[in-house]
């Protein structure tokens, strides 16, 4: 295959690694051709919690510790950048770029924001509310962000007029990567086979070292080389819609059948039928080819037109979410434990009878508990969710105990509860950690995609500015 | 001779991962070796899929199939108590839950069997 372009995962979540991509911009700053790093940073509530200045404060700083990592290497080497930082303030986005630029002692990027994405623009929030089309929460949650993830055309038309560094909102995450490939390759609107070869392209590296090791191993049944140091994705494009993904050179993990096939499915349904902005990509039918030294090559994707609606999440401010926990150690710990649990239901009963009291015996069982260990308003809790017999050797186990609400207060008085177990409970307890954080719950809806028209604004002087389907 | 029938847990013979969309969870299954995947067709029906995580309560279980990829996938609804944002669970996400597929038993011929495991019958 003759590549045409070659796309690095940089990273797959807001909190991941920037060592690795700094590997793959300096794997990148080796090859030829139309090149570009890809960011995916924007977990499904972040847009509501950035309605906080601290937040969109903390956002901005991880931009910036990222492209502080990169952009030298990128702005030396032709790299071009696509990142869903979010901005939230499109001017201040690119001013303080260009403030890190010039610290650096690097080229300046021609910095593109591509907006549109945020129905606050353009619905009022009934509006918004009759789109819904999944459960809508209680009547006391607040809507408080409603995003529709829109498509690769807008991060295209940015690259087409120069844009080093394009910054979105809520995009699809493969768009991402497919739309550095709609650029280098001119694609249009209605390729859907190669739209779908870019998209699977996406959605392989849009989770980072997941295709190339991380979150795979298994020991003794999945070994993975090196897996402290693993790599993240690079994926090659060719005019004849393969697509080879491997990883940054110098990086631990590795790149198999096995690996390439389970971030395949990840997060899928329906292979034939994957949705996204741009085409209905099926993967039902696509080879998974191993050609040696952790490269594979797949092949035969299909894509159908797109879907006339836009995915959004919608979410809410829904009060608090608590949680609080106490270890118990040695012989009896989890006689101990239960009694740990006994104690805080029984008042939880009383004192909160209206808060939702969830307890998990951690060493015992608690990630594969039943939702039977979930009390709702205080009365109906029970042990059900727990394993019914003690294990003789669980000898350092630890009780979880969740709650929610919508008042901060009162759900800490609950957690309390747990505290107050150093004095007033079973014996040996320590280690008491307490949580309460917002709880933002999310509900989808479908937006007919016409009614939203994404924008970008570019910072810079661009070549030219001139909107790619005029 | 016909092959012996084993029966050992399905970690044993395919591996799995899990993502969540809502209150929906999918978990993939892929053979480690392909010849597994028509045993496991006849085995992990919907309904047996959906009996395994009958303790979540989930709605329903709706399977595909890709045999050029040794693979299928399953989608399981409303086994995540609500979702990311809602449930209190310790794993929200559910992504604990691909292990949890991974302890059904199966019978399997012992060729298809991940190397590492196949000279020890399970439970012998």
């Amino acid at each position: 295959m003759k590549t045409r372009l070659m796309i690095g995962g940089g990273a797959g979540f807001a909190a991941d690694r920037i060592d690795a991509a700094v590997a793959v911009a300096e794997d990148l700053a080796a090859q030829q051709g139309p090149r570009y790093l890809i960011f995916e940073t924007l977990a499904e509530r972040t847009l509501a919690l950035s309605q906080n200045q601290s937040q969109r404060e903390d956002r901005e700083a991880m931009m910036l510790r990222r492209l502080r990592a990169v952009l030298p290497i990128c702005m030396c080497s032709g790299i071009r950048i696509v990142a869903n930082f979010g901005s939230w303030t499109p001017e201040r986005t690119a001013q303080v770029i260009r403030d890190l630029s010039e610290e650096l002692g690097c080229a300046v990027p021609k910095v593109a924001v591509v907006t549109g994405d945020d129905l606050f623009q353009c619905f009022s929030v009934e509006e918004i509310l009759q789109l819904a089309s999944d459960d809508l929460p209680a009547a006391d949650e607040r809507l408080i962000a409603a995003n529709a993830y829109i498509g690769a055309f807008a991060i295209a038309e940015a690259l087409d007029n120069g844009a080093d560094l394009v910054i979105t909102g809520r995009v699809a995450d493969p768009s991402l990567a497919l739309g550095p490939m709609i650029s280098a390759l001119g694609l249009a609107e209605q390729d859907w086979d190669a739209l779908a070869c870019g998209t699977l392209a996406g959605h392989l590296i849009e989770c980072g070292a997941q295709v190339c090791g991380g979150y795979y191993a298994d020991p003794g049944f999945k070994d993975v080389p090196d897996l402290a140091w693993v790599g993240f994705p690079i994926v090659e494009i060719s005019d004849t819609l393969q697509c080879l993904v491997r990883k940054a050179a110098n990086t631990g993990g590795c790149v198999n059948r096995q690996t390439v096939i389970e971030q395949l499915l990840y997060e899928i349904h329906d292979p034939s039928a994957y949705l996204t902005p741009d085409v209905v990509l099926d993967m039902s039918e696509v080879t998974v080819q191993e050609l040696g030294d952790n490269r594979v090559l797949l092949e035969q994707m299909r894509g159908r037109p797109k879907p006339d609606t836009l995915k959004v999440t919608l979410c809410f401010d829904a009060g608090w979410v608590g949680e609080a926990e106490i270890s118990y150690a040695g012989l009896t710990a989890e006689k101990r434990a239960r009694l740990a649990i006994d104690i805080t239901r029984t008042r939880a009963e009383v004192l909160f009878p209206d808060l939702p009291l969830r307890c998990d015996l951690i060493g015992v069982v608690s990630a594969f508990a039943s939702a039977a260990g979930i009390g709702e308003g205080g009365a109906a809790v029970s042990t059900e969710g727990l394993a019914a017999e003690p294990l003789s050797l669980s000898q350092d186990v630890r009780v979880r105990v969740a709650t929610s609400g919508s008042d901060k207060a009162e759900v800490l008085a609950l957690l309390g509860e747990v505290e107050a177990l150093y004095t007033t409970g079973p014996a040996g307890g320590g280690g008491v950690r307490l949580s309460a954080v917002p709880r933002i719950t999310t509900a989808s809806a479908l937006v007919p995609a016409e009614r939203l028209s994404p924008q970008v604004i570019y910072f810079e002087s661009t070549p030219q500015q001139v909107p790619r389907h005029a | 001779m016909p092959e012996s029938m084993l029966q050992v847990p399905l970690h044993w013979v395919a591996h799995s991962r899990a993502g969540d969309k809502g209150n929906r969870l999918n978990i993939s299954l892929i053979c480690y070796d392909p010849r597994a995947l028509p045993y496991l067709q006849d085995q992990l029906s919907e309904s047996a899929v959906l009996a395994h995580f009958a303790d979540r309560s989930p709605s329903a279980v709706r399977r595909y199939t890709l045999p050029q990829l040794g693979a299928m996938n399953f989608v399981i609804d409303a086994v995540l108590e609500g979702g990311v944002n809602r449930s209190l669970s310790l794993d929200r996400h559910g992504k604990t839950l691909s292990f949890h597929l991974l302890e059904l038993l199966v019978k399997v011929p012992s060729s298809v069997i991940h190397p590492n495991h196949a000279a020890a019958p399970f439970g012998s």
